[in-house]
């Protein structure tokens, strides 16, 4: 039980970090009806920028600059790259994104080098929060869960009870009508292309001392991040959220519990084949659920897509 | 990207009705002869490692543009119905006695088969919707294959892969695929025949389809087609070729990795295709050369070529859609003009100028990676065969001066050059 209780939460500390990602980026793609390849590579560029500026100014700078500097830098290449290329259709756009993701890991290399960078928790948070039956919860974990709850909150507040909010979700679905109010919609695609890489930079600057600050980071949460939007449904913020927080807890009790297929497989009444080296099956029989637990997302996405492939939360004709 | 596509009614080669099957013959007696004549101009060892890698990857990127120009369907995990082929031939010169009894040249066709069937199976569900959707999907099937392969180990082989001979297939007409100019033309042999097959699919009433339900699905249907059956149709033979280079790999390497099914291989091929130009059927071709002998020089010269090479690519989704085919077809129409000599002045002074400026740029790059990264003490460094002290200040006025006379000088002559350029595109007497 008490086991339980730890892995709920390093799974919601997960889940939620996955879902400040897949947030912006569901908000992106319901806008402009483009995924941002280069979602992850933001959220890398937070995590650098937060670690220079730490060693100047202290981590706590660092979470408030980073992320604003991040943000400037999506609006400007919404500005200057997307909308220039939005013209020649969704798929140049797509494949501008993933030439940007590389053009990225490739100036981060230039810049730090390929080494992983010395970012640390701040000295403040370096303490234990609390303990469940031996296991120590680091304050830092409770940090990031509070963190990104209040993101969430202040997003949806934004977005369900402000004047600003209210106008996003307008052009969201119809910009031509909004356009006509007298609104200028141009600028609130820029906006939010700007606020969605933004929380990307937050996630970064959060995750760096944890996961590590590497040039490699983009590449390891990227394609996880896409999974989780199309788990949830594209487009949809409730989805984003729900995907992330499965996937989070999916990973995490799966790397908790080793749970063997050989186990399953004697349960569901097969005989193990002997010798067992030397059968087609033997990596069947070995798989161990800590084994695979990277890859389940990718198999839930399969399995979602076939039965249900509009996601979870998405709407049918999205 | 589309409107360079869109079929184009003063081009012959699409003025035909579909499904007919005269093609222009030159062009591809050209491409024979100049196969069949290559390694005699180029003996070395090396050069033909360089073809053989250039021959598959123009098959994989041909079959890769079947998907992106042809259907409209960008696919970020081609990569791994090519490993899987590949994958598949080792295991099949690992079968002693089948592979004893077929000769090497069929082994491609296994390949294929096998990239083929995975296609079906991806395909199945994967090509209801296109775009994005279709982009997702691709991505994370081959995520979860290139996953895999460290996991089901009897099959990929794990991290060491897993490795073949193809020597002990049967001999064909007497040879046995020892030395490195055997396998380039049974290389060559396959990459005109899938070359030709691409080509003549792409004529044939269902590849036009591919092309009408790129363009507007909708309509497609309107018409009675299935937008979906067409573009599963595209994915399956698509996998097939890709299938075909994939085994063509395993032949020429004899040994396959997690690294032939991983994201990085599919987004070579894309950055291939793309670069090379996804509206024409020579586009992709022209990439896979351009790319191999870009990446085999610059990959010696200088650490950073992937940094330029992301520059490049960015630069050519912004502002040339059409990749290289696109610009070289660019210049068509003022060919029929007869004008395109009127372009060689102008061209030379802006182009010229603007080399110059992007050596100066690339030397200031290298210079300013130099100066962060080398190892303390290390202060000489070596570039466009001149040695020099990076901590200095004279080099960086020069290259400094280089870029900024080199782009400063192109900025100047642009204008000159639209003129010109206007000109060759209008008839005779039109401009004045």
């Amino acid at each position: 039980m008490d086991l339980i209780l730890v892995n709920l939460i390093d799974g919601l500390v997960t889940g939620l970090l996955l879902f400040m990602l897949s947030a912006g980026l569901t908000l992106i793609f319901s806008m402009m009806g483009v995924l941002n390849f280069a979602h992850a590579s933001f959220y890398m560029l937070g995590a650098y920028f937060a670690f220079q500026i730490s060693l100047y100014m202290g981590f706590w700078m660092g979470l408030l600059i980073a992320p604003l500097v991040v943000g400037v830098l999506g609006a400007g290449v919404e500005r200057y790259g997307l909308r220039r290329v939005h013209q020649y259709g969704h798929v140049p756009e797509l494949i501008f994104t993933f030439g940007l993701a590389l053009l990225i890991e490739e100036v981060v290399q230039f810049i730090w080098g390929k080494n992983q960078m010395p970012y640390a928790t701040p000295e403040v948070l370096q303490f234990t929060a609390f303990s469940i039956a031996g296991n120590s919860i680091p304050a830092y974990k409770i940090f990031m869960i509070f963190i990104s709850v209040a993101i969430f909150v202040g997003l949806l507040y934004i977005l369900t009870r402000t004047r600003v909010g209210m106008i996003i979700q307008a052009a969201l679905t119809y910009p031509k009508t909004v356009e006509a109010l007298g609104h200028n919609v141009p600028l609130i695609f820029m906006g939010v292309f700007g606020v969605g890489t933004a929380l990307a930079g937050v996630a970064g600057v959060i995750a760096g001392p944890v996961l590590g600050t590497f040039p490699g980071m983009a590449f390891v949460l990227g394609s996880i991040v896409f999974v989780t939007i199309v788990i949830g449904g594209l487009g949809s913020l409730w989805g984003a959220l729900v995907a992330s927080l499965l996937i989070g807890w999916i990973t995490t009790f799966s790397k908790a519990y080793n749970l063997r297929m050989e186990d399953l497989l004697t349960w569901l009444g097969f005989t193990k084949p002997e010798p067992i080296w030397d059968s087609a099956w033997r990596d069947m029989w070995s798989i161990t659920s800590p084994q695979i637990a990277d890859i389940l997302p990718y198999i839930l996405m399969v399995l979602i897509l076939i039965f249900r492939p509009y996601g979870l939360f998405g709407k049918r004709d999205a | 990207m589309t409107d360079q596509s869109t079929t184009d009614p003063t081009k012959p080669a699409q003025r035909m009705r579909a499904g007919s099957m005269a093609i222009p013959l030159l062009p591809w007696c050209v491409a024979a002869v100049l196969l069949l004549v290559l390694p005699f101009i180029f003996t070395a060892n090396s050069a033909i490692t360089i073809m053989n890698q250039m021959a598959i990857t123009i098959i994989f990127a041909l079959a890769y543009n079947m998907l992106l120009g042809q259907g409209g369907m960008l696919s970020f995990g081609h990569a791994v119905y090519a490993g899987v082929g590949g994958f598949a031939c080792v295991h099949i010169m690992n079968m002693d006695d089948f592979f004893a009894s077929i000769p090497l040249p069929l082994l491609p066709i296994f390949g294929g088969l096998m990239g083929m069937g995975l296609a079906t199976i991806v395909g199945s569900f994967s090509t209801r919707k296109a775009g994005t959707v279709f982009a997702m999907i691709s991505l994370g099937v081959g995520e979860l294959i290139a996953a895999c392969s460290v996991i089901i180990v009897a099959f990929f082989g794990g991290e060491e892969g897993i490795s073949g001979d193809r020597t002990y297939g049967m001999p064909f007409f007497g040879v046995e695929f020892l030395q490195q100019i055997e396998v380039y033309y049974l290389i060559a042999v396959w990459l005109m025949i899938s070359a030709a097959l691409m080509y003549l699919y792409s004529r044939t009433p269902l590849g036009r389809m591919a092309n009408a339900v790129r363009d507007n699905p909708e309509r497609a249907e309107f018409l009675g087609y299935s937008a979906r059956w067409v573009r599963f149709y595209s994915f399956v033979a698509s996998g097939f070729f890709a299938g075909i280079a994939g085994a063509l790999f395993a032949i020429n390497y004899e040994i396959l990795t997690e690294e032939n099914l991983n994201t990085t291989q599919s987004g070579i091929i894309l950055l291939v295709t793309f670069l090379g130009g996804v509206g024409f059927f020579f586009g992709p071709i022209l990439g896979a050369i351009v790319f191999t002998l870009v990446q085999t020089v610059l990959s010696l010269q200088t650490e950073l070529w992937a940094f330029y090479l992301g520059i490049v690519f960015v630069v050519t989704v912004m502002f040339f859609p059409g990749g290289l085919a696109g610009i070289i077809m660019m210049h068509v129409p003022a060919m029929r003009l007869g004008k395109l000599g009127r372009l060689g002045v102008p061209y030379l002074k802006t182009l010229g100028a603007g080399m110059i400026g992007c050596f100066g740029a690339a030397a200031l790059i290298e210079m300013t990676f130099h100066f962060r990264h080398a190892s303390t003490g290390d202060h000489e460094m070596t570039i466009y065969w001149t040695t020099f002290d990076s901590h200095t200040v004279l080099p960086w006025i020069i290259a400094i001066a280089f870029t900024v006379f080199g782009f400063g000088v192109a900025r100047r002559t642009a204008p000159d050059l639209v003129d010109a350029w206007n000109d060759a595109n209008t008839p005779n007497g039109a401009t004045q």
